[in-house]
């Protein structure tokens, strides 16, 4: 699979994706899927800075991002996909993702709503059955800050 | 002057513990308070509330954000807020003689301090002995042999 990492992640391209996971993955391009940024050329410039210069960066929006996932699967270029959130990954998913999708929690941070899982990961309830769906279409969820650090798998994430 | 005596106010934002770090050390050098620099951490923040924060932290006058690297939620944050409102400047990959540079010359206007903290910064990154940056030794040869 060209697609090496499936994250959601809050804060999309930063330190731990580029260097964290970058180092491990070696990676050769990041596509932010998000129906936002997409359309924002200020916050692309933003995000790309930074990043070494042989790491290519492609922003799209979800429905764009369904379109070209199969293409992305099997591409012979090292991917990493990155969603700010649970739901816009599920969006990107449902009835496509096919067997042995893995989706990574990177960091979805406190806000109204949410309770503590980990220190880096805080769920809502509709995260939670969003999760839920996901792991019902046959997509391996596990939380995982960096390479390094303790994955945490889906039930122990929604408390059962 | 830059506001009525007043000075530009600073928030050093980094990554873990290291904004803390920095400004007790400022402090620890300088005595100043902290009307003239505070700390910010992006830990456990998100991208919102990281810029919330960063905004609470700077106020409505004008100021500096030092942030530790260009990228990163903590540069990201400060480039949002500079692009959002006028009287800001972001000055990335800060380290201790820059900020010691500002808060010893913050009552300066913003157009002429911050060319200065650059320079101070920049400087101040240097290597002995010298030959492994391609120069002459900056005053450290008795240290290199």
């Amino acid at each position: 699979m060209a697609i090496v990492l499936f994250r959601v992640d809050e804060r999309l391209i930063h330190g731990q994706v580029v260097v964290g996971w970058g180092t491990s993955l070696h990676p050769q391009l990041i596509v932010v899927i998000d129906d936002d940024l997409a359309g924002a050329p200020w916050e692309q410039e933003l995000y790309c800075l930074g990043l070494p210069p042989q790491l290519e960066t492609r922003f799209a929006s979800v429905d764009e991002a369904r379109r070209e996932l199969p293409g992305w699967q099997s591409a012979p270029t090292r991917i990493i996909l990155l969603t700010r959130d649970v739901r816009n990954m599920r969006r990107l998913l449902e009835d496509l993702a096919g067997d042995g999708v893995e989706v990574n929690i990177g960091g979805i941070h406190f806000a109204p709503g949410r309770r503590a899982v980990l220190p880096y990961v805080y769920l809502s309830d509709e995260e939670r059955d969003e999760m839920a769906r996901l792991a019902e279409e046959g997509v391996t969820i596990s939380a995982r800050d960096l390479p390094s650090g303790r994955r945490v798998d889906l039930p122990q994430l929604l408390g059962q | 002057m830059s506001e009525a005596g007043v000075g530009l106010r600073g928030v050093v934002v980094c990554h873990g513990t290291l904004a803390d770090g920095y400004v007790e050390a400022v402090r620890q050098i300088t005595g100043i308070g902290e009307e003239a620099l505070t700390a910010l951490s992006n830990r456990g923040l998100s991208p919102e509330s990281m810029t919330a924060a960063l905004r609470g932290a700077i106020g409505d006058g004008p100021g500096i954000v030092f942030t530790d690297m260009i990228a990163g939620s903590c540069g990201f944050a400060a480039r949002r807020l500079c692009h959002e409102r006028e009287g800001l400047a972001v000055i990335s990959g800060v380290n201790l003689p820059m900020l010691l540079h500002f808060v010893m010359h913050r009552q300066e206007p913003m157009e002429q301090l911050v060319p200065r903290i650059l320079e101070k910064g920049r400087t101040a990154v240097c290597c002995a002995p010298g030959r492994f940056e391609g120069v002459e030794d900056h005053g450290h040869s008795a240290v290199s042999r």
